[in-house]
């Protein structure tokens, strides 16, 4: 049914006024059902799954609604208090943190387990944001350098915990931010360089054992075909088996027999594509592109630089999510654990995502009440 | 100060450059989007078929590969504990198009029962996804030809051979070895604490008592795997790669199974436990307990209704007594108190008693029996050792204190471990101040002294633990614990495993073990010894001590010749001796449940035991 111009309006105006972007919304709920679709597949048609995913993905739109009724103002003066509590509670894990998996991520409260390194994947655009916005753009070199030491200690903090993907993740918004701000391309060719020349650093210093593994098995998948190897073989086996049109919906052999691990989880992207085939991972990147693009549209229509490079920054992140899950999945990338944002079940990081699409959604639609 | 500057900022020119950045970021993306499809689309277009005949046709399927189990020999290196090739009927259920169909066609086709059907569906839920489930284990030939004559009709079971864990000397070795059996879900949580589930992926039993459990690890080995290339319906087509697993070590123990077998001949019917060990280095040459079972029932899964006579059966086959039982050590630790008595100085070697048949304390009116009613008469410290006299150690354990008794018999090892290799052992009791304390909440009395000085009271031992004892003394002190690996066999040579040592036993004054050593060898050699009728003719020399342990106590003016006391409460029988005296090659405990005295009935045992040993050893040279 052909909706009027002024229904639009009017829904368009309700929308507004209850601080929800309808495109950016629609998005992620396409999505999110996408995701609730595969992972049904992917578990053997486990309903107890999809429901504990149904209340994660509740829980991330609330959060989202929520923040996005918060004035971005409020935002930007509390960025340098956030920040400095965040990394206060980094150095606490570190100090006094709870040891998961291998790893000390956690901080116990008591009551519930808190993971400091998530809350700095908002903070860290947030205050270099703020930081760009009080000093005007493009940034001057000095600009940059305190610019990046405040990406530069999160980053480290959290690589120390060890968790590598997190911490790349965290470097890369407030990298994003600082190329939106307009960082001199020569500057960006120095510190590609200089990336270039820390590579063996990490390699031989700040890698474990686990995570030098990976990227063996990456370059070798042969080297270890009871492990990462395998599963690597086999995701790609899953995908390519998939064809133009896949095999249907719940008709993946890969996906439902033994072969593939993590299905539901990291290597979702697997059991999509040999289910859907090729069409249908277009499909999933046309939505993808179109939340980056929106996120992108909302960052550039908005009047204020703050608002502008934290929307740029929370968006070009969201799209790393994207092509590192994919990449790993498919065999372009070594294994980190990243999620495929919305669709894999569960993960830590979804209520940081939905937190991150309340901000955009309060600058999509507090553009008119801020001032220059 | 930030007003000022930003009234100097140019927003468009910054709002045109954010939109530059913003749209080279989009064209990156676009780039990196690029990337992507084109790698999906060179997968699952251009190299569709590949991926789809490695879907659907022929998959590479990596399985672990178990290791082979360790085999366990005697120290003359016969086979104990080995692994027999068998064949299993097996079920890749996800492959076997309608399950209950072939259920029935193969239960007519094998004859096979009701319970072999409800085991399978037993396991069938316990068993990890996607790996084959047992139908039936074991099978014979017979049915092995009939079912591959008929294998076509049957997709997704298979006749798997596989080793099987088999002892060959059944009940007789079954507490030394104890058995291994199917991987339960509390195993699962141990080999997860050892971090092992990788090495045990393929591995279905795991060591449950016994050798078996204590050596789980070494005898386990390590996993391997094999590249198979299977069909669509599971079936394997060839073997690509094979990383071959590392079979477990191969244990060699100190058990004579010669000796062992002899000593089970000897118990016959008898409750009670025999251990025979060489006092130069500890090792355990034979370990029985009786009665005992077969561990082979359990390899392949025991059934209820075997599970339930083993369990009901009121002697208790499953304890194994030598480490398990729990008895008041008696009259056997009067050498260590006569000891300890020589040590603290509170009686020396010339000291006199005069026993009228029982010890009493001034102004109290109970009394404690000697077990001779008229007394031993007059007796020093070596002949109380000799006739077992009670009242000489009534008094030496008043004048000690139990607070000495305590110190010093800890350091003999009672109440405490051994470290024999084996998990089920007890540690027994070695009563204190502070235990009655905690056990009871009551002040510890001087009669409690009294009863510890005969080995009886709140005092008990293992079997073990009394053997460790005795081997202490003939060693002057010097402690080899009690040891059932002996070495490991590595290309048919045996490396020799390290000695079970333990801290040795300080004394004053060596001649003291001398002493005691000598009253030993006068218990059996002398004929008022209470040894000295089991040992008579012997063609070596020996020493030992008898016990008999009471269960029962008898009121103080009742004559026990006049009670018909049930046969659970009579007196356990025992003996711990060694030969021949001078050069000790080996010491034996016996202990029997409620057989009646020590020197009658106990210390016979231990005299064909060493009549064998050393007849043997004798007749070999």
């Amino acid at each position: 049914m052909p909706v009027s111009k002024t229904g639009i309006q009017q829904r368009d105006r309700f929308l507004t006024k209850i601080h929800i972007d309808g495109w950016l919304l629609a998005g992620l709920l396409l999505l999110m059902a996408i995701g609730l679709m595969t992972i049904y597949s992917a578990s053997g048609q486990d309903m107890a799954l999809i429901k504990r995913q149904l209340i994660r993905l509740g829980i991330g739109l609330v959060a989202m609604f929520l923040l996005a009724q918060i004035p971005v103002l409020f935002y930007r003066n509390i960025s340098p208090f956030v920040y400095g509590i965040g990394i206060l509670l980094l150095i606490a894990v570190l100090a006094i943190g709870v040891t998961g998996k291998g790893a000390q991520r956690w901080l116990d409260l008591g009551a519930f387990r808190f993971q400091p390194s998530e809350i700095l994947k908002l903070f860290v655009p947030m205050t270099v944001a703020w930081y760009i916005s009080r000093v005007g753009m493009p940034p001057s070199l000095k600009t940059l350098l305190t610019a990046l030491l405040l990406v530069v200690v999160p980053t480290i903090l959290i690589a120390k915990q060890p968790d590598l993907g997190t911490s790349l993740l965290i470097a890369s918004s407030g990298i994003f931010a600082l190329f939106l701000a307009g960082m001199s391309w020569r500057i960006i060719s120095v510190f590609t360089l200089l990336i270039g020349s820390f590579t063996p650093i990490m390699w031989l210093f700040l890698m474990k054992a686990y995570q030098k593994q990976r990227v063996i098995t990456f370059l070798n998948p042969e080297s270890d075909p009871l492990g990462a190897g395998y599963h690597i073989i086999q995701s790609k086996i899953a995908i390519g088996s998939g064809g133009w049109t896949g095999k249907g919906w719940l008709q993946g052999s890969q996906s439902q027999l033994e072969f593939l691990p993590e299905r539901h989880t990291d290597f979702i992207f697997a059991v999509f594509s040999e289910e859907f085939g090729f069409l249908g991972v277009i499909g999933l990147l046309l939505v993808y592109g179109f939340i980056v693009g929106r996120g992108l549209v909302i960052a550039s229509r908005s009047q204020f630089l703050f608002s502008k490079l934290l929307a740029g920054s929370i968006t070009l992140t969201f799209f790393v999510y994207v092509f590192v899950n994919i990449g790993m999945v498919s065999g372009l990338l070594p294994v980190v654990g990243v999620p495929l944002p919305l669709v894999s079940y569960g993960g830590t990081s979804m209520v940081t995502l939905m937190s991150g699409f309340g901000l955009l959604m309060a600058i999509a639609t507090q553009n008119r009440v801020m001032p220059r | 100060m930030a007003k000022q500057r930003q009234t100097i900022r140019d927003f468009s020119a910054e709002s045109n450059l954010f939109l530059r950045r913003c749209l080279f970021a989009v064209f990156f993306c676009l780039l990196l989007i690029f990337v992507i499809l084109s790698n999906l689309f060179s997968l699952q277009i251009d190299q569709f078929e590949d991926y789809k005949i490695r879907a659907d046709g022929n998959r590479i399927k990596v399985v672990p590969v178990a290791p082979n189990r360790g085999i366990i020999y005697d120290r003359n290196g016969t086979i104990i504990a080995e692994n027999k090739p068998v064949f299993n009927l097996e079920i890749s259920i996800e492959e076997v198009p309608n399950l209950d169909t072939t259920l029935a066609a193969l239960k007519k086709l094998l004859q096979l029962s009701d319970t072999d059907i409800a085991r399978f569906e037993r396991n069938r839920k316990r068993q990890r996804r996607f790996q084959p489930v047992t139908l039936k284990s074991n099978m014979s030939e017979e049915r092995v030809a009939i079912f591959s004559a008929h294998q076509h009709l049957f997709d997704g079971v298979s006749v798997e051979a596989s080793l099987s864990r088999f002892y060959p000397y059944g009940s007789a070795l079954t507490h030394v070895l104890g058995y291994v059996s199917k991987i339960n879900e509390r195993d699962l949580n141990l080999i997860a604490s050892w971090g092992a589930q990788s090495n045990y992926a393929a591995t279905k039993n795991i060591g449950k008592q016994g050798i078996e459990r204590y050596y789980e690890e070494r005898l386990h080995g390590k996993v391997g795997y094999a590249k198979l290339e299977v069909d669509s319906k599971g079936r394997t087509l060839r073997v690509l790669e094979e990383n071959a697993p590392i079979a477990g070590e191969d244990l060699v123990l100190n058990i004579d199974i010669e000796l062992q077998l002899y000593v089970q001949s000897q118990l016959l019917e008898r409750r009670g436990s025999v251990v025979v060990s060489d006092p130069r280095d500890g090792g355990v040459l034979a370990m029985y307990s009786n009665p005992s079972y077969d561990p082979n029932l359990f390899v392949n899964g025991i059934s209820q209704k075997d599970y339930s006579t083993l369990i009901q059966n009121p002697d208790r086959p499953l304890l194994n007594r030598a480490v398990q039982g729990q008895y008041p050590p008696a009259s056997l630790i009067k050498p260590h108190l006569a000891l300890l008595g020589l040590e603290y100085q509170v009686v020396t070697a010339k000291t006199k008693i005069q026993d009228k048949g029982f010890y009493q304390l001034k102004d109290v009116e109970h009394i404690w029996r000697d077990w001779l009613r008229r007394g031993h008469g007059i007796v020093d410290i070596k002949r109380s050792i000799e006739v077992s006299c009670d009242t000489f150690f009534y008094e030496m354990a008043y004048k000690l204190g139990i607070d000495n008794i305590y110190e010093y018999m800890s350091q003999f090892g009672f109440g405490e471990y051994t470290n024999i290799d084996l998990l089920e052992e007890s540690d027994g009791n070695m009563p204190s101040r502070g235990w009655k304390r905690a056990k009871f909440n009551q002040p510890w009395y001087i009669g409690d002294t009294i009863s510890v000085g005969i080995g009886q009271g709140y005092w008990t031992a293992t079997p073990v633990q009394l053997l460790d004892s005795i081997n202490t003394i003939i060693n002057d002190g010097q402690r080899f614990r009690p040891q059932l690996l002996r070495a490991i066999k590595q290309d048919n040579i045996d490396i020799p495993e390290a000695l079970n040592e333990a801290t040795p036993l300080q004394v004053l004054s060596p001649e003291n073990w001398a002493l005691v050593k000598q009253a030993m060898q006068d218990t059996v050699r002398l004929p008022h010894g209470t040894a000295h009728k089991a040992f008579r003719n012997a063609t070596y020399s020996s020493s030992g001590k008898t016990g008999t342990a009471q269960l029962f106590s008898v009121g103080q003016d009742e004559n026990v010749d006049d009670l018909i006391i049930a046969d659970y409460l009579k007196d356990n029988a025992m003996y711990l001796g060694y030969a021949p005296s001078d050069a000790p090659q080996i010491s034996v405990i016996v202990a029997l449940e409620n057989a009646g005295g020590g020197g009658s009935n106990a210390a016979p045992i231990s005299r064909s035991v060493m009549d064998y040993w050393l007849g043997e050893k004798y007749a070999r040279q």
